[in-house]
């Protein structure tokens, strides 16, 4: 079957099995292999994307099912010497070892930034009418990113610091 | 996964006459997904109700809220009206999965999702809610994740929802639409069946009825929300319990309580008994820990789930305190000590 996605600003065109994933829709059809597969079963938070604006899972969702829709990779965030601010903060602040899980994570709190300047709770906040980003607010916002080599302390920092840029 | 005809719904009526036994409805995707890829669901026709046009509303109905089947998560739980009026239902929300899976997740999957019971997930394990019939590999075996309530020799497993535990609580009815177009609305318990000899059975629900909404009344006047849950980590992990409960307290006496658990029962668990033994009290801690001692009275069904008692007696007198403003005794008390 044929899907029409808009990624990273382009339109692309995929042919492919009614089983075919997101996530490997843009691994192996269209090469872009930034977005990684860590478990495939929305455990770990590798292959997080944006659809139309929101983080989600690449791997619990269907190619298929986002004919039309637009999405954004790591790909789309940034490039070298155009570096997103939370790319650039990442680096900045040595968020990451092995670096399997950090375009997830620079994914994921892309997308968790957005929903922190709308107000969203989370299971961290105090009070469901008005909400911080301290950091516990950040590592429970960002528990669906795994990370195996344990980086978190300078993940959160990274995240921390590419708000601040983010936002100017 | 085995290979599957997909189909995009355009109507209510269009999904209807496409559904039968071996087909699925796919909403947010993150269960059927999941369990598709280890062939633990293997339909022949998966159709995407996503694009199905009014099913995304949160709207007024009557003095309370609908939400349709396809907001998601995170949106629900995000909804200025829900925080406000029923933050028992954004606190269960939150508490659920992550933030990537409550932006794709949808009410009615929510719902619908199957239940975590590791020999269910695993398809070389005998279990009665695939096969009917095979048996239950969970009765002796491992697993903390299984239920206390409501089993039965055939099947152990836990409802996983935390959705639902509060909408339990909250007194929310499911609307089903039939392949007719007929509606009808559903409680919790009705919509539920307990396992008995037919694990496989889960729901009421025929092939082609669709969750189209659920229906919120409106909130009890004046009452104190809670939900706590606890798990094996701090995020990002399904509930080995939890508990959900609407108080409403009347001139320092118990008005009102609705209590229900999770992580415990094949459903959303509620017993109406033990808010009987609530209504008129004072708020007491040797009363709390009288009706929590009663809910667990029984041992349970396998040793490896045994902690959940003394567990859910625990979280219950703490949410009990909460809601009714009672103070933490002490510790070191002999109040602070669980009569196991
Ligand atoms: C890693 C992980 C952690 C999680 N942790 C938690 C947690 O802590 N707490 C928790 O509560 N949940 C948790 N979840 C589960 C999550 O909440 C569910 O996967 C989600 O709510 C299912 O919604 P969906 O729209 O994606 O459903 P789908 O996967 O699309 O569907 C689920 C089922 O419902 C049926 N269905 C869907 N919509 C309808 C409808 N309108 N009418 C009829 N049938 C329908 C489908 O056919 C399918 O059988 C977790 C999931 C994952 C992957
Ligand atoms: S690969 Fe998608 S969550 Fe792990
Ligand atoms: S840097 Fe290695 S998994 Fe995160």
């Amino acid at each position: 079957m044929q899907t029409t996605l808009t990624v990273n600003g382009h339109t692309r065109s995929v042919d492919h099995d009614p089983r075919t994933t997101l996530l490997d829709a843009l691994r192996d059809s269209l090469r872009l292999t930034g977005t990684k597969k860590g478990c495939d079963h929305g455990q770990c938070g590798a292959c997080t994307v944006l659809v139309n604006g929101r983080r989600i899972n690449a791997c619990l969702t269907l190619a298929a099912m986002h004919d039309g829709d637009e999405i954004t990779t790591i790909e789309g965030l940034g490039e070298p010497g155009a570096l997103s601010p939370l790319q650039q903060a990442f680096v900045s602040c040595d968020g990451y070892q092995c670096g399997f899980c950090t375009s997830g994570q620079i994914m994921s709190a892309t997308g968790m930034l957005e929903e922190l300047a709308r107000g969203d709770p989370s299971h961290a906040s105090p009070d469901l009418a008005q909400v911080s980003a301290d950091d516990a607010e950040i590592a429970e916002r960002m528990s669906g990113n795994l990370c195996r080599c344990a980086a978190y302390p300078f993940i959160r920092e990274a995240i921390s610091l590419g708000a601040k840029g983010e936002r100017s | 996964m085995r290979a599957f005809d997909y189909t995009r719904a355009e109507s209510l009526d269009q999904a209807a006459a496409a559904l039968d036994p071996a087909a699925s409805v796919i909403a947010g995707g993150t269960n059927l997904l999941d369990l598709m890829k280890l062939q633990v669901m293997t339909p022949e026709r998966v159709v995407d109700i996503t694009r199905l046009p009014g099913l995304d509303a949160i709207e007024p109905e009557g003095e309370g809220l609908r939400l349709g089947a396809l907001v998601r998560n995170s949106d629900l739980a995000a909804d200025p009206r829900i925080r406000a009026r029923y933050p028992l239902l954004s606190r269960a929300l939150l508490s659920g999965a992550s933030g990537q899976i409550r932006n794709k997740a949808t009410t009615g999957g929510n719902l619908l999702q199957r239940t975590r019971c590791p020999y269910f997930y695993d398809p070389a394990m005998a279990c009665s809610k695939r096969e009917p019939g095979a048996g239950c590999a969970a009765q002796g075996g491992v697993g903390r994740m299984l239920a206390i309530f409501g089993t039965s020799d055939a099947c152990l497993a836990a409802h996983p929802s935390d959705m639902a535990v509060a909408l339990r609580a909250l007194d929310a009815e499911v609307e089903v639409r039939s392949r007719d177009g007929g509606l009808r609305r559903l409680a919790l318990d009705e919509l539920y069946r307990l396992p008995g000899d037919r694990p496989d059975l889960e729901t009421t629900l025929a092939a082609d009825d669709l969750i189209t909404a659920v229906i919120l009344p409106a909130p009890v006047a004046g009452s104190v929300q809670a939900y706590r849950k606890l798990r094996d980590r701090a995020s990002y992990a399904f509930a080995l319990v939890s508990v959900a409960a609407v108080i409403r307290m009347d001139q320092g006496r118990i008005g009102q309580a609705a209590l229900a658990f999770g992580g415990v029962a094949p459903r959303p668990w509620r017993d109406a008994g033990l808010e009987a033994m609530l209504h008129g009290k004072t708020p007491d801690e040797a009363l709390f820990r009288e009706v929590a001692q009663r809910l667990t009275a029984d041992p349970a069904p396998n040793p490896d789930t045994e902690f959940k008692r003394p567990l859910l007696r625990r979280t219950l007198v703490a949410v009990l305190r909460e809601a009714t403003g009672l103070a933490q005794p002490s510790i070191g008390t002999d109040a602070t000590k669980d009569a196991a």
